[in-house]
This record gives structure tokens, sequence and C-alpha cells, in this order.
């Protein structure tokens, strides 16, 4: 359903984000992509709604050619291609309602959605999102106001009042707690199989992406090194995505040697003199 | 060097990285600045014979304030008070309505680039001369009175709310005007939900601001003779009536003071 060919990113500063990333998503799939930062995760899901221009490459969305579009079709296009934020990317000072309105925008004209005229399906279509996110009690309340699990909630809606066919999900859960993360994926994860939606999710958080998401993409320097299932990541394959580390211990104790200042030349001014006693 | 090897046994030494690290030239600075300052007033010339008749006039000024008259000229007054705050309320609404697509034309990240060329340029101009010369120009092209007065103001609110329009439209979260775009709004629509809410509050406050401003503006620009209470003031002045220009002055300063209370209060409700 979503095809992406040969997609190359360079940004102006000359950095290449994207170096060839292929796959494609099939209708219904929940893809995880997996990768350290700077790898190209936010700029790959961005290249699919054109947030950000391609150099090469193309992606198909169904018939669709996205990377040839321009203009009003390319506004038609990404009506259909739903987006959830890192840090919620609501408008703060709206409300609850006009965040989850919003979503229609592509659909109404601009004197409609300035005056707030939203058609009356749009509007009981945002009623039962905020129905089923649990938010029923603060639609009226400005965005600025909610906490971060219920602001992400807001945002899932807003996205699903799109009636998008594809989900674009950018590390929809580093701004929350690991309860409200898990509650949030959980959410994620359920609304897409109700609709049959198929999605990205860029996310960081190893564990959390095994738990919910059936197939990983993993992305290093700007290139797939690892496209399977998420019982497939070993720490051989982990090693390839994130770079050289002892994966089969807990976190808490993987601190290096080397992370110390010990090697540093500050020793040698004398600003430090012993690193060693300082532990 | 030695205090590496004496750092383990005895307390750390620590202060503050000072901006100029040499001693010498950071007293050589102050001490230089101090020298010129005192030749500085040393040079101004006080002329002692005229500050002494100025205290005079100071207290006649003074002792008018005293017994403000608000009735004698009171038709002037009123008609320069109407003057002034039709002025200022046109001036106001015009340089607002003409601020909005310059500011927003201003913006790096909204416009092309050209048309940030133009507005920039526009701002520029608008604000390159300070009201009262600005009055001068207007005066001498359009003649005494309100009209001349009205220009001035418009342009003054032109450059002062366009470039902080702009400015503040340049500050704003960049994530929220993606998450608009990608549900396939238009561009007016991204400049309605993404960027003029979020730039809204501030753009009240402003322009309440502006406008109590421009008041004020609108009383000095009256002495060029771009008509108002300016004008009346003046006049009063001239003609050595204290007790009336004081009565004016105590208006202005009411309506300053009254103005002032608004905005605030306007401002904190946008918040």
């Amino acid at each position: 359903m979503l095809r992406i060919d040969n997609l190359k990113k360079r940004y102006k500063t000359g950095d290449m984000a994207l170096r060839g990333v292929s796959f494609t998503v099939q209708p219904g799939e929940l893809v995880g992509l997996i990768g350290p930062s700077g790898a190209g995760k936010s700029t790959l899901i961005r290249c699919v709604n054109r947030l950000v221009e391609p150099t090469a490459g193309s992606i198909r969305l169904g018939d669709v050619v996205l990377t040839d579009l321009g203009g009003r079709e390319l506004r038609k296009a990404r009506r259909h291609i739903g987006m959830i934020f890192q840090e919620f990317a609501l408008v703060e000072r709206l409300t609850v309602m006009e965040n989850v309105l919003s979503g229609r925008l592509g659909y109404v004209g601009f004197f409609a959605s300035w005056l707030r005229r939203f058609p009356e399906a749009d509007i009981q279509r945002a009623f039962s999102l905020l129905d089923r996110v649990g938010l029923t009690d603060h639609v009226d309340k400005r965005a600025d106001a909610l906490s971060g699990g219920q602001r992400q909630r807001v945002g899932i809606a807003r996205a699903l009042a799109q009636d998008p066919e594809l989900l674009l999900i950018d590390e929809p859960t580093a701004s929350l707690d690991p309860k409200t993360s898990r509650q949030v994926m959980r959410l994620i994860t359920k609304l897409c199989a109700e609709r049959g939606l198929a999605g990205i999710v860029n996310i960081h958080d190893v564990a959390l992406a095994q738990m919910f998401l059936p197939r990983i993409i993993g992305l290093r320097a700007g290139e797939v090194v690892y496209d399977g299932p998420a019982a497939g990541l070993s720490s051989d394959v982990l090693t390839r995505i994130y770079g050289e580390e002892d994966w089969s211990k807990p976190a808490g104790d993987a601190e290096d040697e080397d992370d110390l200042p010990a090697a540093t030349p500050q020793a040698a001014t004398g600003l430090v003199a012993d690193p060693l006693a300082v532990r | 060097m030695d205090t590496q090897l004496a750092a383990p046994a005895g307390p750390r030494l620590w202060t503050r990285p000072r901006l100029i690290k040499r001693a010498w030239l950071r007293w050589a600075i102050v001490l230089g600045a101090g020298l010129y300052l005192v030749l500085a007033i040393g040079s101004v010339d006080v002329n002692w014979a005229r500050v002494s008749e100025g205290i005079v006039r100071a207290a006649r000024l003074f002792s008018g304030f005293l017994q403000p008259d608000f009735t004698s000229r009171w038709s002037d007054i009123q008609q320069g008070l109407i003057e002034s705050l039709t002025m200022t309320v046109c001036a106001t609404v015009f340089g607002v309505i003409l601020a909005l697509p310059i500011g927003l034309g201003a913006a790096r990240n909204v416009a092309p680039a050209w048309l940030y060329g133009i507005c920039r340029a526009i701002i520029a101009v608008a604000r390159a001369f300070q009201e009262i010369i600005v009055a001068i120009l207007f005066v001498a092209m359009f003649g005494f009175g309100t009209f001349a007065g009205f220009l001035t103001l418009s342009l003054s609110t032109i450059g002062f709310l366009s470039k902080l329009i702009a400015d503040d439209i340049e500050e704003i979260d960049e994530s929220q005007v993606e998450a608009i775009r990608s549900t396939g709004g238009g561009f007016w629509q991204v400049v309605d939900y993404a960027v003029a809410s979020q730039v809204m509050p501030r753009l009240a406050g402003l322009i309440a601001y502006k406008f109590d401003i421009n008041f004020r503006e609108s009383s000095v620009i009256g002495i060029v003779g771009a008509g108002g209470i300016g004008a009346t003031l003046n006049t009063a002045l001239d003609r050595y009536e204290f007790d009336s220009a004081a009565a004016i002055l105590l208006i202005i300063i009411g309506i300053v003071m009254l103005c002032e209370y608004a905005s605030g209060w306007i401002r904190k409700r946008m918040a």
C-alpha cells in the first residue's frame, strides 16, 4: 500500500540524512522505525507527507505517487495521511474540540474553518473520537490545560479525524512517562487494528517497540540495516543498528569507563587532579 | 603550575571567570571610562544666569499647576482633545490594517524570500525617522492640521507593529505549523490556526500599547503643527497661559494613565 523506493534526502547543509531507503508497508500493517538519534527517522516520515522535500526516490500511497504531487494535489493527498507528533504539536491556545476539528481542515474551505463552522458530520465525528479516546469531559478546555497523556490523545483524535489511510507517528511516547507511554501505544495499536490503518511509528524505546509492533525496521545513518519481525532483534542486530554495546546487561550497569573524564585533557590542567576520587 | 600539586591537599580555589581576563586591561578600561566621563561633564557649558531665569519661569509654571484653569480655554481644549483622539483612533486602526499583512510578509518562516525583502524594506523606511521629523514633513506636504498627524501616526504604527508582529511570527512553535500542514490545510488555514492563534495575545497587547503611545505622540506632534491637543498646548504656552497649559497637561496625563491601565488589563486578559 505504501511503497518507498530508493528514497534519498540531502539537506542544504550537505548532510546526507537518507541514503536510498526502500520498503513497503501492507494495508493494516504497523511498522516500528528504530535507530539512533540522527539516523533519519524523522526525516523519513516527513518525506512521506512532504513536510520535508525528498532529494531523490519515490513514494507511492496506493496509486498516487506522493513525490510527484504539487500544490493542491499534495494537500489533497495529505488528507489521507494522519500524523502524530512527539511534543503533541497541538495548537496550544485553541480548545480540544478545535484541535480535533483541525484534522478536517483539508476538507473545508478557509472561511468555514475561520468561522469554526464545520459540517455537522465533522462535529459528530469529532465528538465520537473524543469519546473513544476518553476526553469527553474536556471538549472546551484549552489544549495547554491538559496533561501530557491527554494531549497526546487529542493528537491521536486529530489524526483520526482526517479519516486517514496511513498514520505517520513520530516518537509518540518520548514526552510521556513509562505508564502513559504504554497506554498511548496500546491505544494507537488498538485504533489502527479497529480501522485497518497502516502506520509507521518512529520510536527510540526498543522494549516498547518490541512490545507493541510486530515488524521493525532499523535505520542507521540513513540506511535500512534491519527489516524483520520484532522477535528478531538480537544483540547482533541491535549492535548493527546502534553500535557496540553489551545488550545483555541491564541498562544501569552499562556505564562505560571511557565516559568518565579520566582520559580527558582537563586532568593535565589541574582542574581534575584525580577523577577517580569523585566516585 | 604548582597549584596542580597543591590541589589534592587543600581546598581548590574558584573565582568567577572574568569577561576581560587581563586585570591591567580591565582596570585601564574602567579608569579610562571614568576619566572621559569627568572631562565630558566638565565640557558642558552651564550658563548660570539663564538657569536662574529658568528656575523663575519653572516656578511660575508650577504655580500654574497648583491652580490649573480648565474653564477659560475649555472650548479650545475640548476641540484639541477630540482632534487628538480622532487622530489616534483612526491612525491606530488604519495602521493595524496595513501592519498585519506587512508583518506577515516580513516573517521569514512564512513568506517567500522576495516578499520578505519588500516587507522588511517597507518596515525599515517606516521606522527610519522619528515621529516629529515625519510630522514636520507631512505638515510641509499637506499643511497644518490633523490629516498630517493622522498620516504620521499611521506610518509609525506600521513601522512599530509590522516589525514586532514579524519578529513574533518568526519565533512561533514550528511544530504546530507542521501539524496543520500535515492535515492538508491550505496556506490561510495554516496562518489562521497555527500562526494567528500563537501570536494573537501578544498582538492584542501590542495594539493596545501602540494606541497609548499614539495618543502621547499625538500631543507631541501637535507642537509642530499636526493638530490636536498638542497644538492647543503650544498655543497656551506661547501666550504664557501656564494655568491653561497645566490643565491640558493634567488631562494628557490622565488619559495616558487610563490607556496604560486599559492596555495592561487587555494584555492580562488575553494571556
